[in-house]
């Protein structure tokens, strides 16, 4: 933070060093570039990591790394750990106002505002984790002796473009989703605006997630997109925060192993999210097995 | 095979199907030529004869349908969901009727046996329509919220391997939403697609809500890329999927894909073999294996390996090929020339890799496509023919020792559609089903349909579901 002594104390602030958050810990770009981000009218504020085509890489493999035990956690413990990351935020909710004021330009109380609806978005997603499933499967009445249940799952390691503006309350509105279905992420933050992302890491990081379950890379989507819209072992790819021609380019690299691609469309982050931002990211596996017959007559209690 | 009890020859009747020379375009609720006039010839696969001659459709008449289809569309969509439901429960009906015509139709057209096409796909068919029917006037309580809109003018591209079920899983869920549709059958099989025209013409549903167009794959990308299309729905190759995945980027159609596989059947030592072998044999030579969801990897725990394959090997000497009209027939001819020689060509490759080639004597007819039931042993997970779909008769097996590597084998595949599981263990078909990366799992069973249950793959297997609640999503705007 830019914030330096008042003229009333000898003390120099402590600055912060904006640090990527992947598998878990909270490296710098591997690139050793950094870029400059200011706040709306330009003055400085910190630098951010400039990532690479190899940080997102070594996201990937965090990424896949965490897959299957954050897929196999229970729906209840992926609930409460979400919780968690709201339990978290609201504890460090005046520092997150104050990044997002800075970021976007906001007076306190709408900063504030914006801040609380991004925890209260944690709230809404943690009661999600053990409901989904019943929502979106059951059980389908095949016409014949099968028992034959269908149930989402979690289609792997997502690629989210976060949306450029909406700084803190987008990032949240398209990070949790992803996560509370069991997949892992790999977020690309706002370009101009990633220090709030940043510091969702470090309170990610301190909300029992497992390592891996969320990184998150500050720098241009337009230089890390193609690689991670290409990459083989991304399973889809969110384009929340692409312009129109990177998502078109993003779209046609992500078709070479075909991955799920959720469009950008106008968002409202304030908005009722419904669930589509969940199921887009759902495969839905169905079970059959034969029932067999206890005979014709049956039971006749 | 020489056997105690031969069987007599038990023909299905060719008569109760008359099919004309000659067929045009079914477009805006008339029979038409192609705009150039071209036409090509459609074959029966187990004869070579020619069946009839059907027009072949170019640009100018994707075009015509499309705008067809779209004239037709305000109205389709805003006719109540209840009397929409009635169309369609009248061409369930009517398919019904005409089931045993469209069977014999497609088992000349197809060349699969007459087993299959009248006990399972023109049973699925029907049912699949009557399913759907019923959902056009319950939209709203179909978890996509108050009143869902359809999306438009649907462009569907089916394949030949089950042409009247595949357009029975494309048509149906689109009129259902109050979507219009045109349908590409595949160029080897229009011949039920055309009679299905005709169904719609009987159960008096308005023109250009179904229009059908017969033609190659220009015809089929036409469609697809035709700016006036807002839905594409393609079963089919992966290398095709992946076009279209590629061309719709950037514009706002919604797309659905059922692409390939390479179904792993997972044999445990527990499973009760002689059940396991004919899951196996309906896994891989259901329709000569020209199914997607094929299960053509067989891994089998080593322990019971000899056991299993000693039986496998008596049970495949003792699978009829032949006449597919007959009704005693097991395996019936593959579709076509070209698929016939990719198949030849990927079992020569799975010599050439190492493999043992297996195949129980069997002799075959000498006009058709034909290819003997065939098991590869000595296969690893780099053979080609363990990798790449051959979607024919061909089954690859593989060994395991635990469930953990059965698993990784399993899933070791850019596919993702099915896989089976043979154990009479309880827990381990749940955690093995819980593991695999398929988008069907058949447990003590396979090759198992039915329209109230979602269908459709993993990675590169496609996305979006068929069948089912799932099945509407592809067609609404949601």
């Amino acid at each position: 933070m830019s914030e330096t002594s008042s003229s009333s104390s000898t003390r120099l602030s402590v600055f912060k060093t904006y640090k990527l958050y992947v598998g878990g810990k909270f490296p710098r770009s591997e690139s050793g570039r950094v870029y400059e981000v200011s706040d709306s009218k330009g003055k400085w504020l910190a630098n951010a990591p400039l990532s690479s085509r190899k940080d997102a890489r070594d996201a990937v493999v965090a990424a896949r790394k965490a897959f299957g035990g954050w897929s196999g956690a229970t729906a209840y413990n992926r609930g409460q750990i979400l919780y968690r990351v709201a339990e978290m935020l609201e504890g460090r909710r005046e520092q997150f106002v104050r990044e997002v004021a800075d970021a976007e330009g906001l007076s306190k109380s709408k900063a504030g505002a914006v801040v609380d609806a991004a925890i209260d978005r944690w709230v809404w997603y943690a009661g999600w984790t053990d409901k989904i499933a019943q929502i979106v499967g059951g059980a389908n009445p095949v016409a014949g002796p099968y028992f034959n249940l269908s149930t989402p799952e979690p289609t792997g390691v997502v690629t989210v473009v976060a949306p450029q503006e909406s700084s803190f309350l987008g990032l949240v509105s398209v990070i949790a989703p992803v996560i509370a279905t069991g997949n892992t992420a790999v977020v690309i933050a706002s370009e101009k605006a990633p220090l709030p992302a940043l510091s969702l890491g470090e309170v990610l990081a301190t909300s029992d997630l497992p390592g891996g379950v969320v990184n998150i890379l500050s720098g241009k989507a337009a230089e890390m997109g193609p690689h991670l819209a290409a990459h083989q072992d991304v399973n889809a790819i969110d384009l929340a925060g692409a312009d129109s021609v990177l998502a078109t380019e993003l779209e046609i690299a992500a078709a070479d192993n075909l991955k799920r691609v959720l469009r950008p469309g106008a968002a409202d982050w304030s908005a009722d999210p419904g669930t589509h931002r969940m199921t887009a990211f759902l495969e839905t596996k169905t079970v059959w097995h034969p029932t067999g017959s206890l005979g014709a007559s049956g039971s006749a209690y | 095979m020489a056997s105690a009890f031969e069987y007599a020859p038990a023909p299905e009747s060719r008569s109760v199907v008359d099919i004309a020379p000659s067929y045009g375009l079914f477009i805006d609720g008339e029979f038409v030529d192609a705009a150039d006039g071209k036409v090509f010839k459609t074959v029966s696969p187990s004869s070579e004869e020619v069946l009839s001659e059907v027009a072949q459709a170019g640009e100018a008449d994707v075009d015509r349908a499309v705008k067809a289809a779209r004239k037709a569309f305000e109205k389709w969509s805003a006719l109540p969901g209840s009397e929409r439901a009635k169309y369609l429960f009248r061409i369930a009906r009517i398919i019904q009727e005409r089931s045993r015509e469209l069977a014999v139709l497609e088992t000349l057209d197809n060349g699969k046996p007459i087993k299959e096409t009248r006990d399972a796909d023109l049973p699925l068919v029907a049912a699949h329509f009557f399913y759907y029917a019923g959902w056009a006037d319950k939209l709203d309580h179909a978890g996509y919220g108050p009143n869902p809109k359809p999306l438009g003018v649907a462009g569907q591209v089916i394949p030949w391997n089950f042409p009247l079920l595949m357009l029975a899983w494309k048509i149906a869920p689109a009129l259902a939403t109050g979507n219009t549709v045109v349908l590409k059958p595949a160029e080897t099989t229009p011949l039920t697609a055309l009679f299905f025209a005709d169904i719609c013409r009987q159960a008096g549903l308005p023109k250009g809500v179904v229009n059908i167009l017969t033609g190659y794959g220009d015809a089929g990308a036409a469609l697809v890329e035709h700016p006036d299309v807002n839905k594409v729905a393609f079963t089919g190759s992966t290398a095709v999927g992946k076009k279209i995945a590629r061309h719709v980027a950037g514009t706002d159609k919604k797309v659905t894909l059922e692409l390939g596989g390479k179904g792993a059947n997972i044999v445990f030592d527990d499973a009760p073999i002689d059940q396991a072998v004919e899951g196996i044999v309906n896994g891989i030579f259901f329709n000569q294996g020209q199914v997607c969801c094929a299960g053509s990897r067989l891994l089998v725990q080593e322990s019971i390996q000899d056991e299993l394959l000693d039986s496998l090997k008596r049970r495949l000497s003792t699978l009829r090929l032949g006449d597919p009209l007959d009704k005693n027939t097991d395996i019936g001819a593959i579709n076509s020339a070209e698929q016939l020689a990719r198949i030849t060509a990927l079992a020569e490759t799975g010599e050439a890799e190492g493999a043992e080639r297996w195949s129980p004597e069997c002799e075959l007819p000498s006009a058709g496509y034909w290819f003997a039931p065939t098991l590869f042993t000595n296969v690893t997970q780099a053979h080609t023919i363990a990798r790449d779909e051959i979607f024919g008769p061909v089954l690859s097996v593989l060994s395991f020792r635990t469930p953990d590597e059965a698993v990784a084998k399993a899933n070791n595949s850019q596919y993702g559609l099915s896989a089976g599981i043979w154990t009479e263990k309880g827990s381990r078909i749940l955690a093995v089903a819980n593991k695999l990366r398929a988008g069907v799992v058949w447990a003590n069973t396979f090759n198992k349909f039915d329209p109230t249950s979602p269908f459709g793959g993993y990675k590169e297997s496609g996305f979006g579901r068929e069948g089912g609640r799932h099945g509407l999503e592809g067609y609404l705007d949601v």
